[in-house]
C-alpha cells in the first residue's frame, strides 16, 4: 500500500512536470517571438531587443531556457503579472483561490448530492418515462454554453424579477458595521446563480454515471437475493445497492474536475465572481502571458490532484483493491 | 460486410430512438447552413441601420439585432461557419491523434514514451487553456489559424485510445500473418490496426464535434475565436450582451443554436457509444 501510493504520487508528480514541459514548449514553439507580445505600439530597436533577450534569458539555448523556467517554479516563483504589474503572479493565484473554492465545492456539492440521487431515480425508473425525461433535461443543460445559461438567467432572475444580485460575490454598498449573518446571506445570493449555471451544465455527467453504477449494482446477485427475501425495493435500495452504486461515482471526481476548471472560468467572467476564472478572463484581455501561464498551470495541478485523490480514495474504501 | 464499421454504426445509431433525433438534427442544420444563404437577408442591402433592434415579428422571425441585422440570417450564416470549423478541426484531431497513437504504439520503446509522457503532461492542461495560450498570440485569429489551433489540441485522447488498441493488437495472429508475408508497418497500421479501432475513433469524434463548437463559441463570446463582422453564435451572444435586457432576443436565438446542435452531436455520439456497449443503455 504505502509502496503503491509512493508510485502513483511519483507518477503524479512526473505527469506535472510533462505539463510544465508542454507548457514551455507552448509558449516557444508558437508563431511570433515572445517579445513581440510586450512590445505594443512602439517597435523595439535593435539594442532594446537584444538587451530585454538577455534579461530574460531568451539568448540562451532552449535547454536552458527549461532548465530555468523548471527552476523558477521549484522556488515557487511564476514571474511577475503584465496586467496587474508589479504584482506577482503567485499572489495573485493566492488571493483569488478562495471564491473560486467556494464556487467549486458548491458545485460539487451539488453535483454528488442532487446529481447522485437523480441517478440513482432513473436507475430505478430505468426505460421509464421519468428515466427518458430525467435524461433529455440533463443533456439538455449539458448541451448549453454555459456563459449563455448565466447571461440568460442573470436577465430572468437579476434583471427582470430582481430577485437574486447579477454579479461580483458580496454587495458593496453593504453597511460596514453589518452582522455575520447578513454578510453570509449576502454571499448566498450572490452564489446561487453562479452556482446554479455550473450545476446545470455539468449535472448531466453524474446522473449518467449514478445511473449506470446504479444499474450494474442492481443487476448483481446480491442484491437479486436481498429482492429474493421480500425486502421492498427501497430496503434493496437503501441497505445493499446504494452504497455500492454510490462508489464508482467517486472516481468522477477526477473526471469532473478538468470540466469544472474551464467551466468556472466563463461563469465566473459571466458573473464577475472574483476568482481565478475572472483572473484569467482579466490575463486573456491585458493578454498577461505570465498570469495565464500561472493559472493554467495552476488548472493542470488541480486536475492532477484530482485524479491523485480520487485513486488515493479509492485504495482506501476499497478492500478488494487495496489487499488483493 | 461492405460499407465498413461507419455504415454499421450509422444504422445503429439509427435504430436508437435519441440517435435519429440527433442525425435528423445534424441533417437538418447541415441542408439549412448550406442551402438557405441564398435566401437570407444581406447585410448590405439592409432598409434601415438606424432602427435599432426590432423584435421578432413576421419579416424578422428572430428579430433584429443592435445594427438592424437579421437575427434569423445570422444564426444561419454562423451555423455555416460553426459546423465547418468543428468539422475540419473534428478531422485535423482524427489524423493527429490516429497518427501518434499508432506510431507510438507500433514502434514502442523511448518514443512510445516521451510521447506519451507528453501528452499525459498536456492532457493534465483543460483544453481551454492550452487554446488560449496558443491563441493569444495573434491580435485578431485568422479563421484557418483558429481551425488549426483547434484540431491540435483535440487530439491528445484519441492518441491514447489508438495507441491501447495496437498494442493490444500487435501481437495478434493476423498482425503476425500479415508481418510475415511482409506487409510494410505502414500497410499493417493502415489496412489491419485502423479498421479496428475505427469504431471507438468514430464515437470519439462525434462528441468531439459538440466539444469543439462549445469551445468555438466560447472563445468568440471572449473576442478571441472568429473575428466580427463574420457571424458566429458565440460572437452574436458577445454583441448581443449590452442589449441583454432590451432585447434579449438577440442572445436567445444563437444560444439556443448552439444548444441545439450540441445537443444532436451527444446524441449521436450517445447511441454509437451505446451501440458498441450495450450495457450502458
Amino acid at each position: 500500500m504505502t509502496g503503491w501510493l509512493l508510485r502513483r504520487s511519483l507518477q503524479a508528480a512526473l505527469t506535472f512536470a510533462a505539463s510544465l514541459i508542454v507548457l514551455f514548449l507552448l509558449m516557444r514553439i508558437t508563431p511570433g517571438d515572445p517579445l513581440a507580445r510586450l512590445e505594443g505600439d512602439v517597435p523595439l530597436s535593435p539594442e532594446e531587443r537584444s538587451m530585454l533577450q538577455r534579461r530574460f534569458g531568451l539568448d540562451q539555448p532552449l535547454g536552458t531556457q527549461l532548465r530555468h523556467y523548471l527552476a523558477g517554479i521549484a522556488r515557487g516563483d511564476l514571474g511577475v503579472s503584465i496586467g496587474h504589474y508589479p504584482e506577482r503572479v503567485g499572489s495573485l493565484l493566492r488571493s483569488r483561490a478562495a471564491p473560486t473554492l467556494l464556487l467549486g465545492g458548491t458545485v460539487l456539492a451539488i453535483n454528488f448530492t442532487l446529481g447522485a440521487w437523480l441517478g440513482v431515480l432513473q436507475a430505478r425508473h430505468r426505460g421509464r418515462r421519468l428515466d427518458r425525461w430525467l435524461t433529455r433535461l440533463s443533456l439538455a443543460g449539458y448541451s448549453m454554453p454555459s456563459f449563455w445559461l448565466g447571461l440568460i438567467l442573470i436577465a430572468l432572475v437579476s434583471l427582470r424579477w430582481r430577485l437574486l444580485p447579477a454579479a461580483q460575490m458580496t454587495d458593496p454598498l453593504l453597511p460596514a458595521d453589518a452582522g455575520a449573518l447578513t454578510r453570509l446571506v449576502d454571499v448566498v445570493r450572490h452564489l446561487i446563480l453562479p452556482a446554479a449555471t455550473l450545476s446545470l451544465v455539468t449535472i448531466a455527467g453524474t446522473m449518467r454515471y449514478q445511473r449506470t453504477a446504479m444499474l450494474e449494482v442492481l443487476r448483481l446477485d446480491f442484491v437479486r437475493a436481498a429482492s429474493a427475501r421480500g425486502l421492498s425495493d427501497g430496503q434493496v435500495l437503501r441497505r445493499h445497492a446504494w452504497r455500492n452504486a454510490l462508489f464508482p461515482v467517486l472516481t468522477l471526481f477526477g473526471l469532473w474536475l478538468p470540466v469544472l476548471v474551464t467551466g468556472s472560468v466563463f461563469v465566473e467572467y459571466v458573473f464577475n465572481w472574483p476568482g481565478l476564472g475572472s483572473l484569467t478572463a482579466d490575463a486573456i484581455a491585458a493578454r498577461d502571458y505570465p498570469l495565464l501561464m500561472g493559472t493554467a498551470m495552476l488548472a493542470s495541478a488541480v486536475v492532477l490532484f484530482g485524479a491523485w485523490l480520487t485513486d488515493v480514495g479509492y485504495i482506501i474504501l476499497d478492500p478488494r483493491v487495496r489487499d488483493p | 460486410m461492405r460499407g465498413g464499421p461507419l455504415g454499421r454504426l450509422l444504422a445503429a445509431a439509427w435504430r436508437a430512438p435519441g440517435g435519429r433525433t440527433g442525425l435528423l438534427l445534424l441533417l437538418g442544420f447541415g441542408a439549412l447552413a448550406t442551402l438557405a444563404p441564398p435566401f437570407l437577408t444581406d447585410p448590405a442591402t439592409m432598409s434601415d441601420v438606424t432602427a435599432g433592434a426590432m423584435a421578432p415579428s413576421m419579416a424578422h422571425p428572430f428579430g433584429t439585432d443592435h445594427l438592424s441585422r437579421d437575427v434569423l440570417s445570422r444564426v444561419i450564416n454562423g451555423a455555416r461557419i460553426s459546423l465547418v470549423i468543428a468539422l475540419v478541426a473534428v478531422a485535423v484531431s482524427l489524423v493527429l491523434g490516429a497518427g501518434v497513437g499508432m506510431v507510438a504504439g507500433y514502434v514502442g520503446g523511448a518514443v512510445d514514451a516521451i510521447l506519451m509522457r507528453l501528452v499525459d503532461g498536456a492532457r493534465a492542461i483543460p483544453r481551454l487553456f492550452l487554446l488560449l495560450l496558443l491563441i493569444l498570440v495573434w491580435e485578431r485569429i485568422p479563421l484557418t489559424a483558429l481551425i488549426l489551433v483547434l484540431g491540435f489540441t483535440g487530439w491528445l485522447g484519441t492518441s491514447r485510445l489508438v495507441r491501447g488498441e495496437v498494442l493490444r493488437l500487435r501481437h495478434a495472429p493476423f498482425i503476425l500473418a500479415a508481418r510475415s508475408l511482409g506487409a510494410s508497418p505502414y500497410r499493417v497500421l493502415r489496412v489491419h490496426l485502423l479498421p479496428n479501432v475505427a469504431g471507438p475513433l468514430i464515437v470519439a469524434a462525434t462528441l468531439g464535434l459538440g466539444e469543439v463548437i462549445l469551445l468555438e463559441a466560447g472563445l468568440s463570446f471572449l473576442g478571441l475565436g472568429v473575428q466580427p463582422p463574420t457571424p458566429s453564435w458565440g460572437g452574436m451572444i458577445l454583441e448581443a450582451r449590452p442589449v441583454l435586457i432590451t432585447a434579449p432576443w438577440t442572445s436567445l436565438f444563437p444560444g439556443l443554436a448552439i444548444a441545439c446542435t450540441v445537443l444532436a452531436g451527444n446524441l449521436v455520439g450517445d447511441a454509437l457509444q451505446a451501440s458498441l456497449d450495450p450495457r450502458t443503455a
